[in-house]
């Protein structure tokens, strides 16, 4: 009796840690190129870092590439930044792909967009890709958790308005 | 019964992890309010290209929720902007949707697809600016029935606290 009691209660709970385990594997898949995004990543860089880094009066500057849609770099964008375009899309990852193929391959390239949340972002890991095939392996993205308007613009970093 | 109780563990531990997984990917900022600031009187031309102006919406509580149909955080929160017109029209509710970047036909196409029952208008820099600019996707502003901005959200929308605000904004005055 003892015995039947126990194997009954062994069961749903080994199908529970079966699920929970399962579970936990499936959550911790990521698209391809996502973990190497991760915050903490070598290939991540925080705001305060470009800033010094755009401010800094010695030592190479960083090329700032913006791959998110046209309305947000109107709004405003990182001083000295160039437009591509959201890297989603295939003529704005062919406009990257021509302007990142004319640089040094040791360029210091820093990708940012900031169209919304850091996670969901549809263009930076296209962009990132793109830039790692081309052999760029100094590329960093800018981590901006929630939105470049939160996570620069209102920060007082430099920014520049308009097209 | 101890049968009873593993199923029980079975789908409470589903449950938390379904609701683990949901938090990790909503969260909620609350952005600067500026009391003071007013709904901007800006002329808008929605998808079947009926202008319209928003100074009409003027004595509802008016939602507006900047959003794009590539963006997933927006996309989830559409249903329950839908449930909330539908809810809180006759009260004296209107949302009002701007999508930014989003491709004519996409938008077209995701409208009726996802029943939206509330003017939806392609977005620009102009319409941005007009409502004190727009720091990331999806951003949502809450105006009380006399046009003043009440909250701003930038980010995931708590659908809880927002509803309990367009209450107490609905029964703070008539017309």
């Amino acid at each position: 009796m003892k015995y039947r009691t126990r194997r009954t209660f062994t069961l749903p709970l080994c199908l529970l840690a079966l699920v929970l385990t399962g579970a936990l594997v499936v959550s911790g898949q990521k698209p391809q190129g996502e973990d190497e995004l991760k915050p903490g990543s070598p290939h991540v860089m925080q705001p305060e870092e470009l800033v010094k880094a755009i401010q800094a009066s010695s030592g190479p500057r960083p090329v700032v590439l913006y791959v998110g849609p046209r309305v947000f770099w109107a709004q405003a964008h990182i001083k000295g930044a160039e437009n591509m375009g959201p890297a989603s899309r295939a003529e704005s990852l062919e406009k990257l792909h021509t302007r990142a193929a004319s640089l040094p391959k040791d360029s210091l390239v820093v990708i940012y967009c900031g169209c919304c949340p850091y996670d969901h972002c549809p263009n930076i890991r296209p962009a990132f890709q793109e830039l790692q095939k081309l052999g760029l392996s100094k590329t960093r993205v800018l981590y901006l958790p929630k939105s470049f308007g939160t996570d620069w613009v209102e920060k007082g970093y430099p920014v520049e308005k308009g097209e | 019964m101890i049968r009873r109780l593993g199923l029980v563990l079975l789908v409470a531990g589903l449950a938390f992890l379904g609701y683990m997984s949901v938090k990790q990917r909503v969260t909620r900022t609350k952005g600067p309010a500026a009391a003071t600031a007013a709904a901007p009187d800006i002329s808008l031309i929605d998808l079947d290209g009926t202008s319209f102006n928003t100074s009409n919406f003027r004595g509802k509580v008016l939602v507006v929720n900047f959003w794009a149909a590539w963006c997933a955080p927006c996309t989830v929160e559409i249903p329950q902007f839908v449930t909330l017109q539908e809810k809180y029209r006759q009260q004296g509710l209107q949302v009002l949707g701007i999508s930014m970047d989003d491709a004519d036909d996409v938008l077209r196409k995701f409208y009726p697809e996802h029943k939206m029952n509330y003017p939806v208008v392609a977005g620009d820099l102009k319409s941005a600016d007009a409502f004190g600019g727009v720091p990331g996707l999806p951003t949502t502003y809450i105006y009380a029935r006399d046009g003043r901005l009440k909250t701003r959200i930038v980010g995931a929308t708590d659908f809880s606290s927002l509803e309990k605000e367009v209450v107490a904004l609905l029964q703070a005055g008539g017309r």
